[in-house]
């Protein structure tokens, strides 16, 4: 057993290795996005400070380092970032770092639980559709995915919100919990419970018609190959069929495509936050761009890249589990 | 008589019959090609069948549909007609939709072929590139550049294909790197012809079939973010959008929410008829791939 560690070792450090070109890449083209946007620091500093006079706002140029040359100014906003230093908010008036971080946690429950729900249903869901291919069921779960497929999150949430909040009273409208409600222990958790069910059941019907569409072509397919007759041949029941030799081969491109799928999905609870007044990381993008805080839309899209990035590491750590047949060194 | 059985035997049907007949086996294909046409009629028609502008005044503020005959499907808290709406709505959606994904795949298709053909540290550069636009999530990265080039119609467009073209880039990439080594390139390409010639006019026309099914996604997805940029109030103030009167009817969801559900329920058609006209592309194109 410990001569099987040291080759997903090796695998993970070159995996890694690979990532960090991307992830210099992103770290220019976000210097980039902030030199093509209007105004500076200089600009955002002044303007908040409520006017300046011409030698003022000079020496302050000089103090940002402002009046270097461009490559200078690159090299010194990759060193603040890779410590992740990200700027100053001029909006919060808080290190973007720090607003950041108290929006962390809203964004990553709702991803973990619409995402958890969205990979089981779909791949369940896709599966029994592809084990009754053509019949009653299959057209039944297929049409409802391609419906949802083509649904925009935010219409979904209108509708949900206009049936379970307006109509019915079942449901908060939005927000994370009951503001006036001070609640703690086991009472604060079902408040924010209560809080979470529709946008996790905006972005989960959602995404999972994605994976229900895959699962289920990669079923039909799987269930062709020469090894599930030999074992169907050697008496080997439906379900265990299923479970045991079908699944597992069926999963990996829906695993690849979990991987693929996650930076769209953060991009998505952009407008399910914003719908449903969630302080999460998607409704801090939607601010900062009607306020014009490009210091916290950057830090936004860097947090936000290194989670696709850690993530897409993960799932490729899955996928290696899954499929024997990948050599890790 | 097998003599005269050759000879009365019919001319080949041509590609464009074969095509339509491949095409015609599915039917929801054929559901998706008729939403289509329809959606398209409006956009064509929109000024014509229901005549006023989507931004002005029409009636009474919030008439319920069907109850007023000039304006067939009522009327938002402005008063401005939600019919003509759908009908001026429906030409930018399309339009957006087709310029976003010609972009996409204009993009896609350079650094794609680029990368397949030429291989070796071209393609690293370049896949890295693709890499780090796949991670940033592309509604942030799409608000962003509204955020700095502003909210007019073409720069939201362009916007939409610069978040969109890293899918047809790996596609074509991958079909490059199949198609680079294969006898009729290196026919061409012992006959002297340069490499832009054999990129564009031998391996490029062989690698589209699956492209073109995926434009159909393309211009879903393109639709789909335009929409979601409207409602958030984000798009051209001076254009009727489906998305945009989605954004302004959540404001009255609670006494008249046939304001957001009639421009909404008109996206989820369209979007679904992209999807079917795909999968009806898909059996025409690749008839091998599916018995």
């Amino acid at each position: 057993m410990k001569l099987a560690l040291p080759p997903i070792l090796i695998y993970s450090l070159r995996r890694l290795a690979q990532a960090i070109p991307v992830i210099i890449l992103i770290m220019v083209g976000t210097f980039l996005l902030l030199k093509l946007a209007p105004g500076d620091t200089v600009d955002a500093l002044v303007g908040d400070m409520g006017g300046a006079d011409a030698q003022f706002i000079e020496r302050l140029r000089v103090e940002y380092g402002l009046d270097q040359p461009v490559w200078v100014q690159l090299w010194r906003y990759m060193e603040k970032l890779a410590t992740f230093d990200l700027g100053w908010s001029f909006v919060y008036e808080q290190p973007v770092a720090t607003v950041l971080m108290d929006r962390l946690g809203t964004t990553l429950l709702l991803m973990a639980t619409s995402l958890s729900i969205a990979f089981t249903v779909g791949v369940a869901l896709g599966a029994i559709a592809a084990r009754r291919a053509y019949s009653l069921t299959d057209n039944v779960i297929s049409t409802l995915g391609l419906i949802f497929y083509a649904t925009p999150s935010f219409f979904l949430s209108l509708m949900m919100m206009l049936l379970f909040s307006v109509k019915l009273g079942w449901l908060p409208v939005g927000g994370i919990k009951t503001i006036a409600g001070f609640y703690t222990g086991w009472d604060h958790v079902w408040d924010v419970a209560l809080h979470l069910i529709m946008p996790t059941a905006a972005l989960s019907l959602i995404y999972l018609s994605f994976y229900l569409r895959l699962m289920r072509s990669s079923v039909l397919q799987v269930a062709d190959l020469d090894f599930v007759r030999t074992a169907r041949a050697k008496g080997a029941g439906e379900t265990r069929l299923m479970f045991h030799h079908i699944m597992r081969n069926a999963l990996l491109p829906v695993v690849t495509l979990f991987g693929l799928q996650f930076s769209t999905v953060l991009g998505g609870s952009v407008v399910v936050e914003t719908i449903f007044t969630l302080p999460g990381l998607g409704q801090l993008a939607y601010q900062s761009v009607i306020q014009r805080d490009m210091n916290t839309l950057m830090g936004i899209i860097f947090l936000c890249s290194i989670i696709v990035v850690v993530v897409n590491f993960l799932t490729d750590l899955l996928y290696a589990r899954l499929d024997s047949r990948i050599e890790l060194a | 008589m097998t003599v005269l059985d050759t000879e009365l035997r019919p001319p080949e049907p041509s590609r464009g019959i074969v095509f339509w007949r491949r095409y015609r086996r599915n039917r929801a294909a054929l559901l998706g090609l008729f939403i289509f046409a329809v959606v398209v009629l409006m956009a064509l028609t929109a000024g014509f069948v229901d005549p006023g502008d989507p931004l002005r005044r029409a009636g009474d503020p919030l008439t319920a549909p069907f109850v007023d005959m000039a304006t067939p499907l009522g009327t938002d808290q402005l008063g401005r007609d939600i019919l003509s709406g759908l009908f001026y709505g429906a030409r930018i959606s399309l339009l957006v939709g087709v310029v976003a994904t010609l972009v996409a795949i204009a993009i896609g298709v350079i650094i794609g072929a680029l990368a397949g053909y030429f291989g070796g540290w071209v393609d690293d550069v370049l896949m890295r590139v693709t890499e780090a636009f796949q991670t940033i999530p592309n509604f942030v990265l799409l608000l962003t550049l509204v955020a700095i080039l502003g909210s007019k119609i073409e720069w939201i467009t362009l916007a939409i294909g610069i978040v969109s073209w890293t899918a047809p880039a790996r596609m074509v990439r991958a079909e490059f790197m199949s198609l680079r080594n294969r006898e009729f390139v290196d026919a061409a390409r012992n006959l002297g012809v340069s490499n832009t010639s054999l990129i564009f006019r031998e391996i490029l026309p062989n690698a589209l079939p699956p492209i073109i099914v995926y434009a159909s996604v393309i211009m879903a997805l393109s639709i789909l973010l335009e929409s979601a940029l409207a409602f958030l109030g984000l798009g051209d103030p001076n254009y009727a959008s489906w998305g945009n009167m989605i954004g302004q009817g959540r404001a009255v969801l609670r006494t008249a929410w046939y304001c957001a559900a009639i421009p909404g329920i008109a996206i989820v058609l369209t979007v679904l008829s992209f999807s079917l006209l795909g999968e009806g592309l898909n059996d025409a194109l690749n008839p091998r791939q599916k018995q």
